[in-house]
């Protein structure tokens, strides 16, 4: 079964192609309704492949399989093919970017209503998910690089889908640019592998030698350079929060669940190119990610930005675990992740929806009688997300956790960063709760807010399972549960081994826990119950992002715009001036010639005549010689 | 007096060298295509002379191939000087100096 691949990508392509034939004509909700068949039946597609996946021998490379459609680039030594590659690494990324992204394109049948661009919606969805599904599935990194500027050139659309507010025109704008670093990196690791391997196939390059030290940390800083830029890690990170502007179940599909994972994929994906040195620099930058954006999250208002600075947090937390070395536990929170960051996102999707698009959080409370299934499944989220036992998100924070603590030179330390990052993640999302869903009405009677319909309901409730029980496909506790890590053991040429004892790992995981607890309370007795003043918890400082954003504004408009002036002065100047110049002097030779041009066919006729006379004269002379 | 060859020659040369002239200082088209016959039948009579002398059909051959061409020419010649006279009545050939560089 594992043939039908193409199938996977070709599902939400058709549904793509036939919205832009006859999107309008087919209007809301059909055209709703086949694109998020499209979506669904992808889904399902990708489960008959990965059935035929299990069914294949565990051993000896006997669970890769290729799919070639067709030579893509032939052009002298470097041959690339269209194909896709189906290992359990794809399998995996491509159950959850097809099944969330199913349940989100349901749910935007319900929040896309009324919307006089409803059609077109769902045509960038089915292109996105069809990227997104050939970034996973290619078998090379040519094919990758495609889909990997599809989800990007997707995004922008997706983002600035409101275009008419200037706002959200900006956003689109300046995800495409800082992505384009990203891409950038994408490029040169790309010229750099087939430099120095000869090939940009994943198959060949994992069974390749190892490149030379100096190379391999290059490729995989250049790497991690592009994984930075779609994962929204520092310092390429301020695209994310800005995506907010996008319609609701777009900020849940492509800026939490799945686009934004796409960095960690490619490093995954890549594990056996990235060196020990590349590695500590992805560590670092992930810890760091992850503690910063959690201290933004914190004194946010509009309950999007929370969200987007969490997601932003939980990358930094997927990239710690591939800087540590446990690869496994980055695929884990991120399915995870993908679980119960759809989940918030939809549910505050809902609540701005119910709300009248209000997403201020100073004007909600006391949501949950008003929207009790909206409620409860948020309310699953977040204690997934605070890393509170038995839900998902526990389980997978807590092997990084314990990933960071195994590091070899640092690991005490990125583990006290986790550490403090989980405890603030507790914090801000019971912040988040307590000021939407608990505390005092803060609202006008008018606004009348309102449970959605089942379309937007029914996802919320399928994520919130997920998101309960997301955990039980790598429980630690008897080897033989760690289904997912036995499942992508294929992948690795050496595959990542926890050393510590039962003691440490229940230590850190009681630890953990204490945390997360510790930050709920705090939450609790600040927001909820008023014990601790709420006055200094938001400090202007972190409310915007540690001004970052408005430096990198401030350095591209001064530094930035003076330094592009030069340069178009340059341009100016030499490049223009060297080609002007010889534009002028072929004009002013022309001028000087132009006069043997009279019109009059006399002077025409006497030329000819002279000429004639000139050639009689030469034969003559010719015979007398 | 005998007629020789080369009076012929020297009265295709007269008359090559008149249609030459004209076709130089005149301005009337319809003249000026009048003059270029004038120029093709000097040489045509040079080419019977030849012909004659050297007793050697090819110069005559020659000819009739010119007259063919000529006949040609002044179809497209008088189409043109038409065509332009209905446009511009009275125009003289220095009128028509639309080519100027």
């Amino acid at each position: 079964m594992v043939e039908l691949v193409w199938l996977i990508p070709a599902l939400p392509l058709i549904g793509f192609v036939v919205l832009l034939l006859a999107g309008k004509l087919l209007g809301e909700p059909r055209a709703g309704w086949i694109a998020t068949t499209a979506a669904g039946a992808s889904f399902l597609v990708t489960l008959m492949v990965f059935v035929g996946l299990l069914g294949r021998d565990s051993h000896s490379g006997g669970r890769s399989y290729e799919l070639i459609l067709f030579d893509w680039l032939p052009s002298g030594s470097l041959q690339v093919e269209a194909g896709f590659l189906v290992d359990p690494l794809s399998v995996t990324m491509a159950l959850f970017v097809t099944g969330v992204g199913a349940l989100i394109h349901l749910y935007s049948v319900g929040y896309m209503h009324g919307d006089p661009k409803y059609s077109k919606f769902f045509l960038y969805l089915n292109l996105f998910l069809f990227s997104m599904l050939m970034l996973v599935f290619g078998n090379n990194l040519v094919v990758t690089f495609l889909g990997w500027e599809g989800v990007g050139a997707c995004s922008y659309l997706l983002i600035s889908f409101w275009h008419h507010r200037d706002s959200a025109a900006t956003a689109g704008k300046k995800a495409f640019v800082t992505n384009r670093v990203g891409d950038w990196g994408f490029l040169v690791a790309t010229f750099a592998i087939w430099s120095a391997l000869g090939t940009v196939t994943y198959t060949e390059i994992a069974s390749s030698p190892a490149m030379t030290a100096a190379t391999g940390t290059a490729v995989s800083l250049l790497l991690f350079v592009a994984a930075a830029g779609k994962s929204a890690q520092l310092p390429l990170y301020v695209w994310l929060p800005d995506a907010m502007e996008g319609p609701t179940p777009v900020s849940a599909m492509v800026h939490a669940a799945t686009m934004v994972t796409s960095g960690v994929y490619l490093l995954v994906r890549m594990n056996n190119v990235l060196t020990d040195d590349a590695l500590i620099v992805i560590a670092v930058v992930g810890a760091a990610t992850a503690l910063f954006a959690a201290l933004c999250a914190v004194a946010q208002h509009d309950i999007k930005k929370v969200l987007a600075y969490s997601t932003i947090s939980q990358l930094g937390f997927m990239f710690l675990a591939i800087g540590s070395g446990a690869y496994v536990a980055a695929i884990f929170h991120v399915i995870t992740h993908a679980f119960f960051k759809a989940l918030l996102f939809l549910g505050s999707g809902s609540v701005i929806h119910g709300m009248g698009d209000e997403q201020d959080m100073r004007k909600m409370g006391a949501l949950r009688l008003a929207m009790p299934i909206t409620g409860a499944t948020f309310i699953v989220g977040w204690l997934a997300i605070a890393g509170v036992p038995p839900f998902s998100g526990f389980w997978s924070k807590d092997e990084i956790l314990l990933a960071a603590w195994e590091q070899e030179n640092i690991g005490p330390l990125l583990w006290v960063i986790g550490l403090i990052t989980a405890l603030l993640t507790a914090y801000y999302m019971s912040r988040q709760v307590i000021l939407v869903f608990f505390g005092d009405q803060r609202w006008d009677e008018d606004a009348h807010p309102h449970e959605s319909s089942w379309t937007m309901t029914t996802p919320l409730c399928v994520l919130a399972g997920a998101a309960i029980v997301g955990g039980a496909i790598n429980l630690p506790l008897v080897k033989d549960w760690l289904v997912l890590e036995h499942f992508l053991e294929p992948i690795f040429n050496d595959p990542h081994h926890f050393s510590s004892g039962t003691t440490t790992k229940v230590a850190l995981a009681v630890i953990s826990v204490c945390a997360a607890l510790a930050g709920i309370s705090l939450a609790v007795l600040s927001w909820l119950t008023r014990r601790i003043s709420t006055d200094r918890l938001e400090p202007d400082f972190l409310e915007n992002a540690m001004y970052v954003d408005s430096t990198y504004a401030r350095v591209v408009d001064g530094i930035g715009t003076s330094s592009f002036q030069g340069a178009a002065d340059i341009d100016e100047r030499f490049v223009d001036g060297t080609v002007n110049t010889v534009g002028k002097l072929t004009m002013r030779l022309g001028q000087l010639i132009r006069p043997a041009q009279s019109g009059y066919i006399r002077n025409y006729a006497v030329g000819v005549a002279l000429g004639a006379l000139v050639i009689v004269a030469f034969l003559t002379w010719g015979l007398l010689l | 007096m005998e007629i020789t060859t080369g009076w012929y020659l020297v009265l295709g040369a007269l008359l090559f060298i008149i249609g030459g002239t004209g076709l130089l200082i005149r301005r009337n088209p319809l003249v000026m295509l009048m003059c270029v016959e004038l120029m093709l039948n000097g040489v045509n009579l040079s080419f019977v002379a030849f012909s004659r002398t050297l007793n050697d059909i090819g110069g005559q051959t020659v000819v009739f191939f010119v007259l063919v061409v000529a006949a040609a020419e002044v179809v497209v010649g008088l189409g043109l000087v038409v065509a332009i006279l209905r446009r511009q009545p009275g125009a003289t050939a220095d009128d028509l100096s639309l080519l100027k560089g």
